[in-house]
Protein backbone atom coordinates (compact mmCIF):
# COMPACT_ATOMS: atom_id res chain seq x y z
CA UNK A 1 0.00 0.00 0.00
CA UNK A 2 1.37 3.41 -1.35
CA UNK A 3 2.02 5.75 1.78
CA UNK A 4 -0.52 8.84 1.66
CA UNK A 5 -3.09 7.79 -0.72
CA UNK A 6 -6.69 8.59 -0.52
CA UNK A 7 -8.67 5.33 -0.51
CA UNK A 8 -12.32 5.09 -2.15
CA UNK A 9 -15.53 3.61 -0.96
CA UNK A 10 -18.79 3.24 -2.67
CA UNK A 11 -22.06 1.57 -0.78
CA UNK A 12 -23.58 -0.08 -3.92
CA UNK A 13 -26.77 -0.29 -1.95
CA UNK A 14 -27.20 3.34 -1.03
CA UNK A 15 -26.69 4.79 -4.68
CA UNK A 16 -29.26 5.99 -6.40
CA UNK A 17 -27.45 5.84 -10.04
CA UNK A 18 -27.04 9.63 -10.26
CA UNK A 19 -23.81 9.35 -12.21
CA UNK A 20 -22.63 12.62 -10.71
CA UNK A 21 -19.19 11.00 -9.69
CA UNK A 22 -18.80 9.29 -13.40
CA UNK A 23 -18.98 12.86 -14.67
CA UNK A 24 -16.89 14.30 -12.20
CA UNK A 25 -13.94 11.48 -11.60
CA UNK A 26 -14.80 8.95 -14.85
CA UNK A 27 -11.24 7.48 -14.41
CA UNK A 28 -12.09 6.45 -10.48
CA UNK A 29 -16.21 5.93 -11.23
CA UNK A 30 -17.86 3.91 -13.47
CA UNK A 31 -21.92 2.82 -13.04
CA UNK A 32 -23.13 -1.05 -14.00
CA UNK A 33 -25.66 -1.73 -16.27
CA UNK A 34 -28.50 -0.94 -13.47
CA UNK A 35 -26.93 2.49 -12.91
CA UNK A 36 -24.78 1.80 -9.36
CA UNK A 37 -21.71 2.84 -8.94
CA UNK A 38 -18.90 0.90 -9.37
CA UNK A 39 -15.24 2.04 -8.36
CA UNK A 40 -12.41 1.33 -10.77
CA UNK A 41 -9.63 2.52 -8.89
CA UNK A 42 -9.74 1.94 -4.96
CA UNK A 43 -6.55 4.10 -4.34
CA UNK A 44 -7.09 6.85 -7.09
CA UNK A 45 -4.38 9.45 -8.44
CA UNK A 46 -6.64 12.26 -8.77
CA UNK A 47 -7.21 13.73 -5.32
CA UNK A 48 -9.42 16.90 -5.86
CA UNK A 49 -11.74 15.53 -8.34
CA UNK A 50 -12.31 12.63 -6.35
CA UNK A 51 -12.99 14.77 -3.34
CA UNK A 52 -15.06 16.80 -5.45
CA UNK A 53 -17.15 13.38 -6.54
CA UNK A 54 -17.45 12.33 -2.95
CA UNK A 55 -18.65 15.22 -1.15
CA UNK A 56 -21.23 15.50 -4.48
CA UNK A 57 -22.74 12.83 -3.70
CA UNK A 58 -26.44 12.94 -3.78
CA UNK A 59 -26.88 9.58 -2.08
CA UNK A 60 -24.29 9.64 0.33
CA UNK A 61 -22.64 6.64 -0.78
CA UNK A 62 -18.90 7.85 -1.40
CA UNK A 63 -16.62 8.07 0.80
CA UNK A 64 -13.26 8.63 1.10
CA UNK A 65 -10.38 7.70 3.22
CA UNK A 66 -7.66 10.39 3.43
CA UNK A 67 -4.15 8.89 4.11
CA UNK B 1 -65.06 38.28 -6.17
CA UNK B 2 -62.53 35.58 -6.33
CA UNK B 3 -59.36 35.99 -3.98
CA UNK B 4 -56.01 36.57 -6.02
CA UNK B 5 -53.63 33.73 -4.30
CA UNK B 6 -50.44 35.17 -2.96
CA UNK B 7 -47.25 34.12 -3.82
CA UNK B 8 -45.25 32.40 -1.43
CA UNK B 9 -42.07 33.91 -0.41
CA UNK B 10 -40.03 31.11 -1.30
CA UNK B 11 -41.93 31.19 -5.07
CA UNK B 12 -40.94 35.34 -5.36
CA UNK B 13 -38.59 35.90 -7.42
CA UNK B 14 -37.30 39.45 -9.20
CA UNK B 15 -36.38 38.49 -12.85
CA UNK B 16 -33.76 36.46 -12.63
CA UNK B 17 -33.49 36.78 -8.81
CA UNK B 18 -34.67 35.29 -5.80
CA UNK B 19 -36.80 38.09 -3.87
CA UNK B 20 -35.38 40.31 -1.49
CA UNK B 21 -36.96 39.12 1.28
CA UNK B 22 -35.93 35.79 0.39
CA UNK B 23 -32.02 36.59 0.55
CA UNK B 24 -32.59 38.64 3.79
CA UNK B 25 -34.41 35.32 5.37
CA UNK B 26 -31.34 33.27 4.34
CA UNK B 27 -28.97 35.98 5.58
CA UNK B 28 -30.79 36.51 9.29
CA UNK B 29 -32.38 33.83 10.94
CA UNK B 30 -32.54 31.18 8.13
CA UNK B 31 -35.28 29.92 8.44
CA UNK B 32 -39.33 31.12 8.88
CA UNK B 33 -42.49 29.85 9.38
CA UNK B 34 -44.97 30.39 5.84
CA UNK B 35 -48.18 30.24 4.98
CA UNK B 36 -48.13 27.60 1.23
CA UNK B 37 -50.64 27.57 -1.70
CA UNK B 38 -52.41 24.65 -0.09
CA UNK B 39 -53.46 26.28 3.06
CA UNK B 40 -50.80 24.40 5.60
CA UNK B 41 -48.00 26.19 7.35
CA UNK B 42 -44.44 25.15 6.84
CA UNK B 43 -40.88 25.89 7.77
CA UNK B 44 -39.11 27.10 5.13
CA UNK B 45 -35.18 26.49 5.01
CA UNK B 46 -33.18 28.37 2.97
CA UNK B 47 -29.04 28.07 3.55
CA UNK B 48 -27.03 25.83 1.64
CA UNK B 49 -26.20 23.74 4.89
CA UNK B 50 -29.21 23.26 6.29
CA UNK B 51 -31.13 22.74 2.44
CA UNK B 52 -28.50 19.73 1.84
CA UNK B 53 -28.75 18.47 5.89
CA UNK B 54 -32.72 18.37 5.31
CA UNK B 55 -32.76 16.70 1.97
CA UNK B 56 -29.94 14.53 2.60
CA UNK B 57 -32.21 12.99 5.28
CA UNK B 58 -35.30 10.82 4.56
CA UNK B 59 -35.24 9.10 7.49
CA UNK B 60 -36.09 12.77 9.73
CA UNK B 61 -37.69 14.33 6.68
CA UNK B 62 -39.84 12.05 4.86
CA UNK B 63 -41.40 12.45 1.30
CA UNK B 64 -44.55 9.96 2.38
CA UNK B 65 -47.29 12.63 2.33
CA UNK B 66 -48.05 13.47 -1.24
CA UNK B 67 -50.79 11.01 -2.04
CA UNK B 68 -52.38 11.37 1.35
CA UNK B 69 -55.58 14.00 1.97
CA UNK B 70 -54.39 17.03 2.50
CA UNK B 71 -56.01 20.21 3.55
CA UNK B 72 -57.55 22.19 0.57
CA UNK B 73 -58.12 18.97 -0.74
CA UNK B 74 -61.48 17.34 -2.17
CA UNK B 75 -62.14 14.54 0.12
CA UNK B 76 -61.05 10.90 -1.67
CA UNK B 77 -61.20 7.59 -0.78
CA UNK B 78 -58.38 5.41 0.10
CA UNK B 79 -58.58 3.69 -3.24
CA UNK B 80 -58.26 6.85 -4.96
CA UNK B 81 -55.39 8.37 -2.51
CA UNK B 82 -53.34 4.91 -3.47
CA UNK B 83 -54.37 5.21 -7.26
CA UNK B 84 -52.71 8.90 -7.27
CA UNK B 85 -49.75 8.22 -5.68
CA UNK B 86 -48.85 4.70 -7.42
CA UNK B 87 -45.28 4.45 -9.03
CA UNK B 88 -44.75 8.66 -8.19
CA UNK B 89 -41.29 7.84 -6.96
CA UNK B 90 -41.76 11.35 -5.20
CA UNK B 91 -43.98 10.24 -3.13
CA UNK B 92 -42.14 7.15 -1.47
CA UNK B 93 -39.16 6.96 1.29
CA UNK B 94 -36.49 3.76 1.34
CA UNK B 95 -37.19 1.65 1.00
CA UNK B 96 -39.90 0.78 -1.08
CA UNK B 97 -38.76 4.56 -2.94
CA UNK B 98 -35.22 2.28 -3.76
CA UNK B 99 -37.32 -0.55 -5.34
CA UNK B 100 -39.07 1.76 -7.79
CA UNK B 101 -35.77 3.82 -8.62
CA UNK B 102 -33.37 1.01 -9.42
CA UNK B 103 -36.26 0.08 -12.04
CA UNK B 104 -35.40 3.09 -14.04
CA UNK B 105 -31.97 3.95 -12.96
CA UNK B 106 -30.34 1.59 -15.77
CA UNK B 107 -32.12 4.20 -18.53
CA UNK B 108 -30.38 7.25 -17.45
CA UNK B 109 -27.04 5.86 -16.87
CA UNK B 110 -23.91 8.64 -18.19
CA UNK B 111 -23.23 5.63 -21.03
CA UNK B 112 -27.27 5.71 -21.94
CA UNK B 113 -27.40 9.34 -22.12
CA UNK B 114 -23.61 9.53 -24.62
CA UNK B 115 -25.53 6.80 -26.89
CA UNK B 116 -29.05 9.50 -27.03
CA UNK B 117 -26.66 12.11 -27.91
CA UNK B 118 -26.59 11.75 -31.53
CA UNK B 119 -30.33 11.81 -32.10
CA UNK B 120 -30.54 14.46 -29.41
CA UNK B 121 -28.03 16.89 -31.74
CA UNK B 122 -30.35 15.88 -34.76
CA UNK B 123 -34.13 16.71 -33.01
CA UNK B 124 -31.88 20.33 -31.67
CA UNK B 125 -30.91 20.63 -35.39
CA UNK B 126 -34.32 20.23 -36.72
CA UNK B 127 -35.96 22.62 -34.64
CA UNK B 128 -33.00 25.05 -35.44
CA UNK B 129 -34.10 24.70 -39.33
CA UNK B 130 -37.54 24.46 -38.77
CA UNK B 131 -37.21 28.35 -37.12
CA UNK B 132 -35.06 29.43 -39.55
CA UNK B 133 -37.34 28.58 -42.51
CA UNK B 134 -39.96 30.61 -40.36
CA UNK B 135 -37.63 33.36 -40.13
CA UNK B 136 -37.96 36.01 -37.56
CA UNK B 137 -39.47 37.21 -35.25
CA UNK B 138 -40.32 33.61 -33.29
CA UNK B 139 -41.53 32.29 -29.86
CA UNK B 140 -38.27 31.05 -28.96
CA UNK B 141 -40.26 28.91 -26.22
CA UNK B 142 -42.71 27.48 -28.60
CA UNK B 143 -40.29 26.62 -31.62
CA UNK B 144 -37.46 25.58 -29.33
CA UNK B 145 -37.04 25.52 -25.63
CA UNK B 146 -40.61 23.48 -25.16
CA UNK B 147 -40.72 21.00 -28.08
CA UNK B 148 -36.80 20.02 -28.01
CA UNK B 149 -37.56 18.13 -24.60
CA UNK B 150 -40.43 16.86 -25.32
CA UNK B 151 -39.64 15.01 -28.31
CA UNK B 152 -36.94 13.76 -26.43
CA UNK B 153 -38.56 12.73 -23.76
CA UNK B 154 -41.75 11.38 -25.83
CA UNK B 155 -39.39 9.29 -27.89
CA UNK B 156 -37.53 7.91 -24.38
CA UNK B 157 -40.57 6.80 -23.14
CA UNK B 158 -42.72 5.61 -25.80
CA UNK B 159 -45.58 8.49 -25.52
CA UNK B 160 -46.71 9.09 -29.19
CA UNK B 161 -45.46 12.99 -30.02
CA UNK B 162 -48.56 13.41 -32.15
CA UNK B 163 -50.58 13.50 -28.97
CA UNK B 164 -48.53 16.66 -27.65
CA UNK B 165 -51.12 19.23 -28.41
CA UNK B 166 -53.10 17.26 -25.53
CA UNK B 167 -50.45 16.29 -22.88
CA UNK B 168 -48.11 19.48 -23.00
CA UNK B 169 -51.42 21.53 -22.23
CA UNK B 170 -51.94 19.14 -19.11
CA UNK B 171 -48.20 18.88 -17.97
CA UNK B 172 -48.01 22.65 -18.04
CA UNK B 173 -51.11 23.05 -16.20
CA UNK B 174 -50.92 20.45 -13.93
CA UNK B 175 -48.02 22.12 -11.96
CA UNK B 176 -49.44 25.79 -12.17
CA UNK B 177 -50.52 26.58 -8.88
CA UNK B 178 -53.07 29.29 -9.69
CA UNK B 179 -55.10 26.96 -10.49
CA UNK B 180 -57.64 25.46 -8.04
CA UNK B 181 -56.22 22.15 -6.79
CA UNK B 182 -59.38 20.25 -7.68
CA UNK B 183 -58.19 21.16 -11.10
CA UNK B 184 -55.46 19.99 -10.86
CA UNK B 185 -56.13 16.49 -9.53
CA UNK B 186 -58.37 16.38 -12.39
CA UNK B 187 -55.59 16.59 -14.84
CA UNK B 188 -53.43 14.16 -13.21
CA UNK B 189 -56.10 11.81 -12.76
CA UNK B 190 -56.50 12.08 -16.41
CA UNK B 191 -52.68 12.03 -17.55
CA UNK B 192 -52.90 9.00 -15.19
CA UNK B 193 -55.59 7.74 -17.72
CA UNK B 194 -53.59 8.76 -20.97
CA UNK B 195 -50.69 6.81 -19.77
CA UNK B 196 -52.86 3.94 -18.33
CA UNK B 197 -53.77 3.36 -22.05
CA UNK B 198 -50.06 3.65 -23.31
CA UNK B 199 -48.94 0.87 -20.55
CA UNK B 200 -51.87 -1.23 -21.93
CA UNK B 201 -50.84 -1.09 -25.27
CA UNK B 202 -47.04 -1.79 -24.30
CA UNK B 203 -48.30 -4.93 -22.49
CA UNK B 204 -49.66 -6.11 -25.59
CA UNK B 205 -46.91 -4.67 -27.76
CA UNK B 206 -43.96 -3.69 -26.23
CA UNK B 207 -41.63 -1.23 -28.21
CA UNK B 208 -37.72 -0.24 -27.79
CA UNK B 209 -38.57 2.48 -25.64
CA UNK B 210 -38.65 3.11 -21.66
CA UNK B 211 -42.26 1.83 -21.54
CA UNK B 212 -41.65 -1.26 -23.58
CA UNK B 213 -38.37 -2.42 -21.20
CA UNK B 214 -40.51 -1.59 -18.27
CA UNK B 215 -43.27 -3.95 -19.51
CA UNK B 216 -40.69 -6.57 -20.85
CA UNK B 217 -38.46 -6.22 -17.93
CA UNK B 218 -40.62 -5.77 -14.67
CA UNK B 219 -44.48 -6.76 -16.53
CA UNK B 220 -45.19 -8.89 -13.31
CA UNK B 221 -43.90 -6.23 -10.19
CA UNK B 222 -45.42 -3.49 -11.52
CA UNK B 223 -49.48 -2.76 -11.59
CA UNK B 224 -50.69 -1.03 -14.36
CA UNK B 225 -51.13 2.10 -11.78
CA UNK B 226 -47.50 2.33 -10.89
CA UNK B 227 -46.72 1.97 -14.69
CA UNK B 228 -48.94 4.92 -15.45
CA UNK B 229 -47.55 6.69 -12.51
CA UNK B 230 -43.94 6.10 -13.24
CA UNK B 231 -44.48 7.43 -17.32
CA UNK B 232 -46.82 10.15 -15.90
CA UNK B 233 -44.18 11.45 -13.70
CA UNK B 234 -41.57 11.14 -16.28
CA UNK B 235 -43.72 12.92 -18.99
CA UNK B 236 -43.67 15.96 -16.30
CA UNK B 237 -40.45 16.00 -15.51
CA UNK B 238 -39.44 16.22 -18.98
CA UNK B 239 -41.44 18.78 -20.18
CA UNK B 240 -41.46 21.09 -17.18
CA UNK B 241 -37.69 21.29 -16.74
CA UNK B 242 -35.41 21.52 -19.18
CA UNK B 243 -37.68 23.55 -21.37
CA UNK B 244 -38.18 26.28 -18.75
CA UNK B 245 -33.96 26.18 -18.35
CA UNK B 246 -33.70 26.43 -22.25
CA UNK B 247 -35.96 29.72 -21.99
CA UNK B 248 -35.34 31.09 -19.07
CA UNK B 249 -30.97 30.23 -19.99
CA UNK B 250 -31.10 31.69 -23.38
CA UNK B 251 -32.78 35.18 -22.21
CA UNK B 252 -29.89 35.40 -19.23
CA UNK B 253 -27.21 34.65 -21.67
CA UNK B 254 -29.10 37.71 -24.19
CA UNK B 255 -28.98 39.83 -21.04
CA UNK B 256 -25.20 39.13 -20.09
CA UNK B 257 -23.49 39.02 -23.87
CA UNK B 258 -20.11 38.70 -22.65
CA UNK B 259 -21.31 34.95 -21.12
CA UNK B 260 -22.97 34.34 -24.24
CA UNK B 261 -20.38 34.72 -26.37
CA UNK B 262 -17.97 32.09 -24.03
CA UNK B 263 -21.14 29.63 -24.31
CA UNK B 264 -21.24 29.68 -28.61
CA UNK B 265 -17.15 30.21 -29.41
CA UNK B 266 -15.80 27.93 -26.18
CA UNK B 267 -16.79 24.28 -26.92
CA UNK B 268 -14.58 23.52 -23.68
CA UNK B 269 -16.76 25.62 -21.50
CA UNK B 270 -19.92 24.52 -22.34
CA UNK B 271 -20.01 22.10 -19.09
CA UNK B 272 -19.60 24.90 -16.78
CA UNK B 273 -21.65 27.17 -18.65
CA UNK B 274 -24.45 24.63 -18.15
CA UNK B 275 -23.97 24.04 -14.10
CA UNK B 276 -23.80 27.80 -13.54
CA UNK B 277 -27.03 28.62 -15.33
CA UNK B 278 -28.82 25.57 -13.43
CA UNK B 279 -26.81 27.47 -10.11
CA UNK B 280 -28.00 31.05 -11.22
CA UNK B 281 -31.75 30.45 -12.23
CA UNK B 282 -32.52 27.26 -9.88
CA UNK B 283 -35.91 27.24 -11.95
CA UNK B 284 -37.22 24.75 -9.27
CA UNK B 285 -38.80 26.66 -6.08
CA UNK B 286 -38.46 24.39 -3.87
CA UNK B 287 -38.90 20.23 -4.77
CA UNK B 288 -41.11 18.30 -2.70
CA UNK B 289 -41.79 18.99 0.79
CA UNK B 290 -40.98 17.13 3.51
CA UNK B 291 -42.47 16.28 6.78
CA UNK B 292 -40.87 15.61 10.05
CA UNK B 293 -41.20 12.16 11.34
CA UNK B 294 -39.78 12.77 14.78
CA UNK B 295 -38.86 16.21 16.37
CA UNK B 296 -35.80 17.89 14.80
CA UNK B 297 -33.81 21.02 15.24
CA UNK B 298 -32.70 22.67 11.80
CA UNK B 299 -30.57 26.57 11.44
CA UNK B 300 -31.13 26.46 15.28
CA UNK B 301 -35.03 26.12 15.27
CA UNK B 302 -36.63 23.09 16.80
CA UNK B 303 -39.53 21.45 15.12
CA UNK B 304 -42.00 19.15 16.15
CA UNK B 305 -42.44 15.77 14.43
CA UNK B 306 -45.46 15.83 11.67
CA UNK B 307 -44.71 19.65 10.44
CA UNK B 308 -43.97 20.47 7.08
CA UNK B 309 -40.44 21.68 5.46
CA UNK B 310 -39.74 22.79 2.29
CA UNK B 311 -36.34 23.85 1.34
CA UNK B 312 -35.67 27.18 -0.89
CA UNK B 313 -33.08 25.86 -3.66
CA UNK B 314 -32.79 29.36 -5.29
CA UNK B 315 -31.81 31.01 -1.86
CA UNK B 316 -29.47 27.97 -1.20
CA UNK B 317 -28.00 28.34 -4.80
CA UNK B 318 -26.73 31.67 -4.01
CA UNK B 319 -25.54 31.13 -0.29
CA UNK B 320 -22.26 32.99 -0.03
CA UNK B 321 -21.42 30.22 1.99
CA UNK B 322 -21.51 27.97 -1.39
CA UNK B 323 -19.11 30.17 -3.54
CA UNK B 324 -18.05 33.65 -2.86
CA UNK B 325 -20.24 36.68 -5.55
CA UNK B 326 -23.12 34.40 -5.56
CA UNK B 327 -25.45 36.80 -7.36
CA UNK B 328 -23.12 37.10 -9.90
CA UNK B 329 -23.62 35.32 -13.31
CA UNK B 330 -19.93 33.66 -14.25
CA UNK B 331 -20.48 30.80 -16.49
CA UNK B 332 -16.51 30.00 -16.29
CA UNK B 333 -16.93 28.97 -12.82
CA UNK B 334 -20.00 26.58 -13.43
CA UNK B 335 -19.51 23.18 -11.17
CA UNK B 336 -21.76 20.54 -10.15
CA UNK B 337 -22.92 20.35 -6.05
CA UNK B 338 -25.64 23.21 -6.23
CA UNK B 339 -28.64 21.94 -5.17
CA UNK B 340 -30.62 22.69 -8.60
CA UNK B 341 -31.63 19.43 -9.02
CA UNK B 342 -32.60 18.98 -5.02
CA UNK B 343 -30.00 16.17 -2.96
CA UNK B 344 -30.60 13.43 -1.51
CA UNK B 345 -32.15 10.22 -2.76
CA UNK B 346 -34.31 12.02 -4.56
CA UNK B 347 -32.00 13.74 -6.51
CA UNK B 348 -33.16 14.21 -9.97
CA UNK B 349 -33.90 11.14 -12.22
CA UNK B 350 -33.33 12.88 -15.23
CA UNK B 351 -30.60 15.30 -14.54
CA UNK B 352 -28.07 13.57 -16.80
CA UNK B 353 -30.49 13.52 -19.50
CA UNK B 354 -31.49 16.82 -18.99
CA UNK B 355 -27.40 18.03 -19.08
CA UNK B 356 -27.07 16.30 -21.86
CA UNK B 357 -29.68 18.40 -23.86
CA UNK B 358 -28.78 21.69 -22.49
CA UNK B 359 -24.94 20.80 -23.22
CA UNK B 360 -26.12 20.79 -26.94
CA UNK B 361 -28.71 22.99 -27.63
CA UNK B 362 -27.39 25.97 -25.93
CA UNK B 363 -23.94 26.57 -28.23
CA UNK B 364 -26.27 24.92 -31.04
CA UNK B 365 -28.97 27.63 -30.67
CA UNK B 366 -26.10 30.70 -30.31
CA UNK B 367 -23.88 29.59 -33.19
CA UNK B 368 -26.94 29.11 -35.53
CA UNK B 369 -28.24 32.55 -34.70
CA UNK B 370 -25.06 34.76 -33.72
CA UNK B 371 -27.39 37.80 -34.19
CA UNK B 372 -30.03 36.36 -31.64
CA UNK B 373 -31.78 39.06 -29.73
CA UNK B 374 -34.86 39.90 -27.24
CA UNK B 375 -38.03 41.55 -30.03
CA UNK B 376 -39.17 43.57 -26.40
CA UNK B 377 -37.14 44.68 -23.31
CA UNK B 378 -39.87 42.92 -21.52
CA UNK B 379 -40.08 39.57 -20.36
CA UNK B 380 -42.88 37.67 -19.18
CA UNK B 381 -41.73 35.33 -16.37
CA UNK B 382 -44.01 32.56 -15.31
CA UNK B 383 -44.74 33.04 -11.80
CA UNK B 384 -47.25 30.78 -9.91
CA UNK B 385 -46.23 27.74 -11.17
CA UNK B 386 -44.12 24.78 -9.59
CA UNK B 387 -41.06 25.29 -12.04
CA UNK B 388 -39.83 29.22 -12.81
CA UNK B 389 -39.81 30.00 -16.61
CA UNK B 390 -41.30 32.32 -19.23
CA UNK B 391 -44.44 31.92 -20.76
CA UNK B 392 -42.93 32.76 -24.15
CA UNK B 393 -39.99 34.83 -25.61
CA UNK B 394 -40.01 36.73 -28.77
CA UNK B 395 -36.85 36.81 -30.37
CA UNK B 396 -35.55 37.94 -34.23
CA UNK B 397 -31.81 37.10 -35.23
Amino acid sequence: MTVGQLRVHADRDVCIGAGMCVLTAGAVFDQDDGGVVVVLEEMPADGPAVRKAVANCPSGALSALEP
Amino acid sequence: MTQAPVLPVHMRRRGFDPSPELTELRDGKGIDRIRTPFGVDAWLVTRFADVREVLSDSQRFSNVFLGRQQSGMPRMTADELARLRAGNLLAFDPPEHTRLRRLLTPEFTIRRMRRLEPRIREIVDEHLDALDRGGPPADLVAGFALPVPSLVICELLGVPYTDRAEFQRRTGRQLDLSLAVEERLRLGLESREYMGQLVARARANPGEDMLGMLVLEHGDELSTDELAGIASLLLIAGHETTSNMLGLGTLALLRHPDQLAIVRDEPDRVDAAVEELLRWLSIVHAGTGKLTTTEVEIAGQRIEAGEFVICALPAANRDPALLPDPERLDVTRGAMGHVAFGHGVHHCLGAPLARMEMRIAFPALLRRFPGLRTVSEEAEFRSFHVVYGLTSLPVAW
